[in-house]
């Protein structure tokens, strides 16, 4: 088997040059970066506990861009949950597909990246972030772009509807583009919907300008066949007084990594993370969260729970910056994990670095069992043993369910987490 | 109602219950008493089903059915309500749901209709003025930020939702205020009827002024070693267990 670190990787990836003659410069940096720096290697620090390059290897037998899957309306209709009104943009194996979104474009405009050339594009999610977002300068054919104008409010959410089937192990390869205008304010969720159980490889890159005084939030749903290996590379730039909040509900997969990259560029600003993975089988999943604390007076708050079962792993490395120039930064991060099985394992790394001296900073994190004590005392008041165990799992879950602010999402994601821990009441 | 038969029990092989033999019938009340570490909160803990407790040897009959045999939920389901020493906080549960949860399985356990929310929140605003327990209270997550008082008022208040036969409180007046002991106290008589049995285990004879006892029962090293009416409550306020436990260490 070919290592796919270094020299290996453009080979590999251009069998199936873009379509698109578009991005000249975007896919140079995406090149130059890989020809002399290559995937993660084994020992690369960042990568230690997620050997992507190594499950790319043993998975993914064929490096060429998948080839549109077979949709329909029917199986739109199917991923729309209960109580959802919006707009839906429905990607096919990362492309666009027209026909099956529903774009009403009131209070933001929509294009593909290919079109509107935004001149944004790329220098949020820079290459020196992470070599997936060189890799994925290099192989998108095309992506889109959201922008809202400048003191809009887009009332109902925009969904975006990814499925992925990439037979035989082939590659998928999405690119966002946000761009929030000062004063407006967005609300977008995200769910990707695995048409099948066969492997594949989504490469996903998300950039997000949240403006002046903006408020954006992205409630994002991973719910993938067992199989799937991703790379989410999301990286949010938020200006002067402007609040942005990411929450990510984890549930299955093969292998997720999310890279969560939040820029604090001015005084006022706030970013939010929040995270639930709650892991079975052998799934694993990794988040890296990066906050960057660049100017005085501005807020973090990040918590990310977990619950993991059988043979699961989860990984989370949260890092905060703080500045020298970025004093009074309120800046918390709070990780909180149950085991349920002698074979699941967390990974669990709080990376704070701080450069100012007037700041409140605080970080903790927890890895413990289920509480037997309560389940007793559960158990004691005539509730079944099950039960009593979903009610308390899901107490420790529910708080992160909280922050989704949509409601009907909120409601979804709660009955598919109820439903993975057995107790619905 | 309840009759143990030479019941031993222990935790990581140390045996701390050695042979109790205890009737209780409808209607009574049964006060155990006895000093640190004679066994109580084990035979309480042992009767509701708490795990790290094995037992080792002896029965215990609970309306004809062998208690020992059925799991801690099925026992309360039965009618066994422990209310606990230490009740447990439990963030993110809360406590109207909690409670309509336990209700409801305990009814469709017994063959009831469970009860949906209008029903159950009249049954609620009745049994929280038995206890005079606070809305406020219950709107919060079970137990949690409760202060103790608050916590053993709760535990008579979901056994007045619960309606058990027998209810067995496990030092429920401990370091409860006069305040708060007379209206535990109350909650737990008003519910007293010809058709259920109270087993009140306590470190404080203060309790029995409020809970009148039918019998009182003197542990010591995991056996009954004296039993007798409220009178013998009395006494050992009086005398303390010293002359019990000489009385018991001489015969052995």
């Amino acid at each position: 088997m070919t290592t796919i670190t270094k020299n290996k990787v453009t080979d590999l990836f251009l069998l199936n040059k873009p379509t698109n003659s578009n991005f000249v410069e975007l896919r140079k940096a995406g090149l130059d970066y890989l020809e002399s720096n290559g995937l993660p290697a084994l020992k690369e620090e960042e990568y230690k506990f997620t050997q992507i390059s190594k499950r790319l290897e043993q998975q993914i037998t064929n490096f060429k861009s998948a080839q549109p899957a077979s949709l329909s309306k029917v199986l739109v209709q199917k991923a729309i949950f209960e109580g959802f009104d919006g707009d839906i943009i429905v990607f096919n194996n990362g492309e666009f597909v027209p026909t099956l979104s529903i774009i009403s474009q009131q209070n933001y405009s929509f294009s593909l990246l290919s079109d509107a050339k935004p001149e944004i594009l790329g220098s949020i999610a820079k290459v020196e972030n992470d070599p997936f977002v060189a890799l994925n300068n290099l192989a998108f054919n095309d992506g889109v772009f959201i922008s809202v104008p400048k003191g809009k409010k887009v009332e109902k959410p925009i969904y975006l509807l990814h499925f992925n089937q990439a037979n035989q192990g082939q590659v998928v390869n999405q690119r966002v583009l946000i761009d929030v205008a000062d004063s407006a304010e967005v609300t977008f969720l995200e769910n990707t919907i695995s048409l099948d159980e066969e492997s594949y490889f989504s490469n996903t890159v998300v950039e997000v300008k949240v403006a002046q005084n903006s408020h954006a939030h992205y409630y994002r749903l991973q719910n993938e066949n067992r199989q799937a290996i991703v790379v989410n590379n999301f990286v949010t730039d938020i200006h002067r007084d402007a609040t942005f909040t990411s929450v990510a509900t984890q549930l299955q997969g093969g292998m997720l990594r999310n890279n969560l990259t939040m820029n604090l560029l001015d005084s006022g600003c706030e970013g939010n993370m929040y995270g639930l993975y709650l892991l079975n089988g052998k799934t694993h999943v990794d988040n890296h969260t990066n906050v960057d604390h660049t100017k005085p007076h501005a807020d973090s708050n990040e918590l990310y729970k977990g619950i993991l079962a059988d043979s699961s792993r989860g990984v989370f490395n949260g890092k905060i910056f703080v500045r020298q120039d970025a004093q009074k930064t309120n800046a918390f991060q709070q990780n909180n994990n149950i085991l349920l099985s002698e074979d699941a394992i967390i990974n669990t790394k709080p990376q704070l670095e701080i450069w100012a001296d007037d700041v409140k900073c605080s970080h903790g994190c927890t890895t413990g069992q289920l509480d037997e004590e309560a389940l007793f005392y559960l158990q004691a008041r005539g509730i079944g043993k099950e039960q009593a165990r979903g009610l308390l799992l899901y107490a420790f879950a529910g708080e992160v369910m909280e922050h989704i602010l949509y409601q009907p999402f909120q409601q979804y994601c709660t009955n598919l987490i109820q439903d993975r821990l057995g107790s619905k009441f | 109602m309840l009759s143990i038969k030479n019941l031993h029990a222990s935790i990581e092989g140390t045996p701390i219950l050695r042979g109790i033999n205890l009737e209780v019938k409808p209607g009574e009340v049964h006060a155990i008493m006895g000093p640190n570490g004679s066994g109580k909160s084990t035979l309480a803990s042992v009767l509701a089903g708490r795990e790290e407790y094995e037992v080792t040897d002896g029965e215990v009959t609970f309306l004809g059915k062998d208690l020992l045999d059925l799991a801690p939920e099925d026992r309360a389901r039965e009618g066994v309500f422990l209310a606990f020493q230490y009740p447990v906080e439990i963030p993110g549960v809360s406590s109207t749901n909690f409670l309509r949860t336990a209700v409801n399985q305990v009814r469709e356990y017994r063959g009831l209709e469970s009860l949906d929310a209008v029903k159950f929140l009249t049954i609620m605003k009745e049994k929280m003025k038995l206890v005079e327990i606070d809305q406020k209270l219950l709107s919060r997550s079970l137990n949690e930020g409760f202060s103790g008082g608050e916590k053993k008022r709760n535990e008579i208040f979901q056994m007045a939702m619960l309606e058990p036969k027998l209810a067995i409180l496990d030092e429920t007046d401990s370091g409860l205020d006069i305040d708060a002991l007379r209206v535990v106290s109350n909650g737990v008589n008003k519910l007293k009827s010809p058709d259920n049995a109270t087993i009140v285990v306590t470190h404080y004879q203060r309790l029995l002024d409020y809970i009148v006892p039918d019998y009182v029962h003197v542990l010591y090293k995991g056996r009954i070693v004296k039993s007798g009416t409220k009178e013998l409550a009395l006494e050992l306020e009086e005398k303390g267990y010293d002359w019990i436990k000489e009385e018991v260490d001489a015969a052995v």
